[in-house]
Parts: C-alpha cells; sequence; structure tokens
C-alpha cells in the first residue's frame, strides 16, 4: 500500500459522503465518517473486487451491517467507480438506487442488504461458508458497529465461526463508542472487546481506525490468520468538523454552509498530514 | 355404502422418514442443496441426510437467528439452504432474519418447521406453533406448504428445489393417518379434491384433512354431501377451486390446524370476499394459546375435530338458507 494514496482515496471518499448527505440535507453522519477511512483501505489496498463486475463469484465480499451507514460506503463505491458520483444526490429520493440503508438489489456493489442490526455477520458467515463448500475463492469481511454488537446474534455468529474455524472471513468492530442515544459505556458497557473475542476463540487485533497504516496492518494480519476481527477505535464523527463534537452526532442536519466548510477542512487536513 | 375414510389408516412410516428421503433423493442430482439444522435435526429427522452428505450438513447449534442469517448468506453464493427446526423456533423466533435476511433481499431459503400446532403434543404450549402460516403469510412471495400425509413429501420438495424464493415447509415428524397412495399426484398451488358433493365444502390442510373426510362421511349419513379439498398449498392459495366451491357449494368449512387469525380460514375468507363471498365457518384455533397433553386429548380441547367440523357445516349451511330465502 502507498500511504499517501489511500489518505487521498479516504479524503475524497469523505468529502463525496458529506455532500451526499448534504444533498439529502441530513444523514447518518457519525457512523459514516468513522469508517471512511476503513472502507478507502479496504477498496483501496485489500479487496479484491472489480466495478465492471461487481457480481463475480470469486471476489471479496465486503457486508456492511451497520447498514444505516451506507452513504460512506456508496460514496466509496462512486469513488471506485461503480457508479456514477452524480447519483449520490439521489440519497434516499423516491425511487434511487441509494436507500438510505444498504440494499443489494439496488445498489451495484452492494453484496448484501442489512439494516436491521445484528444480521449482517451471519450472512457473511454464510457466504464464506458458500465459498468453501463450493470451492470458490474469495473472502468475506464484515463491519458491524460497537452499539451493533449488543444484539445477540453477533454472538450466535461469532460462536459459530470460532467453532467451525471459517478461515476466510474477518469481522469488523467500528468501535466508535457511541451508539444511538449516546456514549455504549454508558448504555450497556463493552469492556474488553480483543479479550472477549478471544475468550469465544477468534483471534482479535486492534488498530487505530483513523490511521490507514495501521488499518491495512491489522487487517492484512487478520485476513492471514482468520478466524479473527479487528477492533477499530475511532471517533463517530470523525474529519467532518460540524460532527467531531461531544454530542448527538448520530445523525444531523446538513446544510449547504456545513458542508462547505467541512469539505475545506478535509482538504486542508489532509494537506497537512501528507 | 362406501366411506371416505374406507382403507385410510395410520401410516407406517414416520414423516420425518418421508421427509428427509425425499430430500436426499434431490439432493442426489442436485449439489446445491444444503441442510442447516439448529440441534433438533434428530427430532427434525435429518440424520440421514448427514451420513450420505457430511459435506453439506450444517448443525449450527441452538441459534435459529444465526442459522436463518446464514442460510440466506449461502444462498446468495448459490446455495439451496434447508434450514430445520421447531416450527415455533423456525418461524417465530427467527422471523426478522427471515423476513430481511432472506425474503427482502429475494434470497432462496427453504424453512421447514417442524410439529405443526397440536401435533407438537407433549412438548406443550412453548413449542406449539398456532401463528407459523399467519407470520409465513405476511412475507411477500412467501410459498407455504402443509401436507396431508407422507405421499406428497416428494412433490413439495422437488418444487422447493426448483423453485426460487423463500419457502415454508410445515412438517409433522409422526405417522399420520395416511390419506395418499403412494404415487399420488400433487401439484403446488392446486387443492386436491378428495370428495365431491354440492351441499357444502371443506377446505383443510394437515391433519385436519382427515377430520374433514371423517366429517364428510358423518354428514353424507345424514344426507348432506360435502367437498372436500386438501388446501396443501396454503399460499399461493388455489384461489379459482375456492370460488369454484363458493359458486358450487354455497358455503364453506375451513378446518385448520393453526389459530383461524391469519390461517387457512383467514387466506380462504379474503379470497371469498374478493370474489363471491358466501357464508364461511372456520373450524381451527381461536384466540388460545397451546397447552400440553396428547394429540387426541388437544385435538378434542381446541376443537380440531370431525364433530367440530359436522357442526360448522351444518351452521354453515343454515346460513346459506336464510341468505337464498331473502333473495
Ligand atoms: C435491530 C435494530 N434495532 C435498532 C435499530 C435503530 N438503530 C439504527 S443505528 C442505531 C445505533 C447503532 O450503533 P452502532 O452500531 O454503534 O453504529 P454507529 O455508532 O456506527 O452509528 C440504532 C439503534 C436498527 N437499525 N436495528
Ligand atoms: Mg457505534
Amino acid at each position: 500500500m502507498d500511504r499517501k494514496t489511500t489518505m487521498k482515496a479516504a479524503a475524497e471518499i469523505r468529502k463525496l459522503c458529506i455532500e451526499e448527505l448534504a444533498a439529502a440535507g441530513y444523514g447518518h453522519i457519525g457512523g459514516s465518517m468513522s469508517i471512511c477511512d476503513i472502507l478507502a483501505v479496504l477498496y483501496t489496498d485489500i479487496l479484491d473486487t472489480d466495478p465492471k463486475d461487481p457480481r463475480r463469484p470469486d471476489r471479496d465480499y465486503l457486508i456492511l451491517s451497520k447498514g444505516h451507514c451506507g452513504p460512506a460506503l456508496y460514496a466509496t463505491l462512486a469513488y471506485k467507480g461503480y457508479f456514477d458520483v452524480e447519483e449520490l444526490k439521489t440519497l434516499n429520493r423516491g425511487g434511487t438506487s441509494l436507500p438510505s440503508h444498504c440494499d443489494r438489489l439496488k445498489t451495484p456493489g452492494i453484496d448484501l442488504s442489512t439494516g436491521s442490526l445484528g444480521q449482517g455477520l451471519s450472512l457473511g458467515v454464510g457466504v464464506a461458508m458458500g465459498k468453501k463448500i463450493q470451492g470458490v475463492g474469495g473472502r468475506v469481511f464484515v463491519i458491524v458497529g460497537d452499539g451493533e454488537l449488543q444484539e445477540g446474534q453477533n454472538w450466535e455468529a461469532v460462536q459459530f465461526i470460532a467453532h467451525n474455524s471459517i478461515s476466510n472471513l474477518v469481522i469488523i468492530v467500528d468501535n466508535n463508542k457511541r451508539q444511538l442515544d449516546g456514549y455504549t459505556k454508558d448504555i450497556c458497557r463493552t469492556f474488553d472487546y480483543k479479550a472477549k473475542f478471544e475468550s469465544f476463540g477468534i483471534h482479535a487485533f486492534e488498530a487505530n481506525g483513523h490511521d490507514v497504516c495501521d488499518i491495512y496492518d491489522k487487517l492484512t494480519a487478520a485476513a492471514g490468520t482468520c478466524p479473527a476481527a479487528v477492533i477499530m477505535n475511532t471517533e463517530k464523527g470523525h474529519g467532518c468538523s460540524f460532527s467531531e463534537i461531544p454530542g448527538f452526532n448520530h445523525y444531523m442536519v446538513i446544510s449547504r454552509e456545513m458542508a462547505d466548510q467541512a469539505i475545506a477542512e478535509v482538504d486542508r487536513r489532509l494537506e497537512a498530514s501528507l | 355404502m362406501s366411506r371416505l375414510t374406507d382403507g385410510i389408516a395410520l401410516d407406517t412410516k414416520e414423516m420425518r422418514a418421508a421427509y428427509c428421503e425425499a430430500l436426499i433423493r434431490e439432493a442426489r442430482n442436485n449439489g446445491r442443496i444444503i441442510v442447516v439444522d439448529a440441534d433438533v435435526s434428530h427430532s427434525v429427522g435429518t440424520e440421514p441426510f448427514y451420513k450420505e452428505f457430511p459435506g453439506r450438513s450444517i448443525n449450527c447449534g441452538i441459534m435459529e437467528a444465526h442459522a436463518v442469517g446464514m442460510s440466506a448468506g449461502m444462498s446468495e453464493t448459490g446455495l439451496i439452504p434447508f434450514f430445520h427446526a421447531f416450527g415455533v423456533f423456525a418461524t417465530r423466533r427467527a422471523f426478522d432474519q427471515i423476513f430481511l435476511s432472506c425474503a427482502y433481499q429475494k434470497l432462496n431459503v427453504k424453512i421447514v418447521g417442524a410439529d405443526p400446532g397440536v401435533t407438537a403434543a407433549t412438548n406443550g404450549g412453548t413449542h406449539m406453533p398456532f401463528e407459523d402460516i399467519g407470520l409465513m403469510r405476511l412475507i411477500p412471495n412467501s410459498v407455504i406448504i402443509e401436507p396431508a400425509d407422507a405421499a406428497m413429501y416428494g412433490a413439495a420438495v422437488s418444487y422447493m428445489v426448483n423453485n426460487y424464493g423463500v419457502h415454508y415447509l410445515r412438517t409433522s415428524r409422526r405417522k399420520t393417518m395416511r390419506i395418499y397412495p403412494d404415487g399420488a399426484e400433487f401439484v403446488i398451488g392446486k387443492a386436491n379434491k378428495l370428495a365431491d358433493g354440492g351441499d357444502v365444502c371443506i377446505i383443510a390442510s394437515g391433519i385436519m384433512v382427515y377430520e374433514a373426510l371423517k366429517a364428510a362421511d358423518m354428514l353424507a349419513d345424514k344426507g348432506i354431501y360435502a367437498r372436500v379439498l386438501d388446501m396443501h398449498t396454503i399460499k399461493p392459495l388455489d384461489t379459482a377451486a375456492v370460488e369454484a366451491a363458493a359458486r358450487e357449494c354455497g358455503a364453506i368449512v375451513t378446518a385448520e390446524n393453526h389459530n383461524v387469525t391469519g390461517g387457512l380460514g383467514a387466506a380462504v375468507c379474503e379470497a371469498l370476499a374478493e370474489t363471491l363471498p358466501v357464508p364461511v365457518e372456520r373450524v381451527g384455533v381461536k384466540e388460545s394459546f397451546g397447552e400440553v397433553g396428547g394429540q387426541d386429548y388437544l385435538q378434542k380441547r381446541f376443537g380440531l375435530t370431525a364433530e367440530e367440523i359436522v357442526k360448522a357445516a351444518e351452521k354453515c349451511i343454515s346460513r346459506k338458507k336464510i341468505q337464498e330465502s331473502k333473495k
């Protein structure tokens, strides 16, 4: 990987996502911003996918189990050329191919539909099993939220993954420490995720989820030691000036001005860090 | 006088054995069929499949939600998973997973729910599905099949393998009254006419088909001639057969081992309301949860008997006559 290239990709994805949400006027900014760097690494340096042939059976799958952050994935897919960036402006409009939550039947590049939290990991396990049983190549990456991990189905899936030594699936936790109603620690304490996954029999890694090199290193290490999880330490709303606030940022109303300022700030920060 | 129930006796084979044999037959010619269980493979009867196809059998353990979601993911890669559990857990417990992980995203998953209604018997109220059909009917484009006896599994399983979508097979594991001869023909979505009277039509499914035949015999003794339809496919409903019954008999009794709300009776009423409304009486469970007991006790307890069907038929015919006299 090339650090600068991937950082530039992350900045582009962030800007496209802010534009997209601003066009809709509101949306799930917090959890979208926290995964932009992860998505940039995945789609620049990790995933074997082809925008020209999005359904190729032996592709790597990416399942965004926290489906409400579809806007960040749509921005990534548009950036990668799965569809025209102009389409991002149709988010949530009647008849759009970009619905609020990920829909495999509507959007090129969306592998499975999500939105009812807690279901994506099992879907991913099914794809991983299907590939194995049929001798089809490709890996599966599933992004889950920290709040989402409260859903019991995740831990059913984790037990299954550990027992069956699922070797072609990586769990990615967007540990942005917040859920809808506030800080995850106040709503339902998470304790030590790394220890938790390890106690279930899963290799666990931790990464700074806003450092593209660290994300890359840990994802690569995890993919080589499946079954594995990478706990990405992130900040909800990260990288977008108006959503980097301690108050409510799960979804926000976004004006044109807010978007313009935030986009200029993304550029400034990129330049400063290159 | 010959009776409709002449020659009908308790099968020598268990329903679960017939089901698994049918699935194995299909799987020998179709490498995409996968069995998924949640720790009741012994009860549901899929064990022989594990012996023949160990690489295509997955017992997840007691995690129905995950098992359904995983099945959805597998079907995305082209496999045809058959997920098995007791009916209550197969549908009610994993409903959001069936709805969103499977049906909403148009995946190809087969749900097999065992122990319909009172056949759950001594497993009691916690295990007694009276609402599974209602739940599954609410899912757009779902298919719901409830065989009356072991003869139908070949046709049912073959349909499920060869047609894409979310299908629900409501299946008993026990021995049941054998209605059909070996090799009987079934067309999914088309009711089987087992008796052709013109006074009233009894539309039944599952264990209630035998009760319907008994009821028709009892009615014949009183000079009342009933048509009997085995409505083995509850969705899509054979509305043509229902409409013909309304036109030709003018009175309809439904009989189901399920809550009348949301089940076969509801489906028939909905179809008639939009075509040819005639008096209907619904025999089935009404505003009740399941209970523990032997199946015979429970059939009486919830009114799932030939006697109840006879009473309903007589009431329905008298309502028809009142309606006719008003014309
Ligand atoms: C089963 C289910 N319950 C509730 C919701 C509503 N909901 C949407 S996002 C969210 C919070 C998610 O928190 P987290 O997983 O931490 O995501 P992030 O912080 O990345 O937004 C909730 C409760 C849902 N989509 N699904
Ligand atoms: Mg969170």
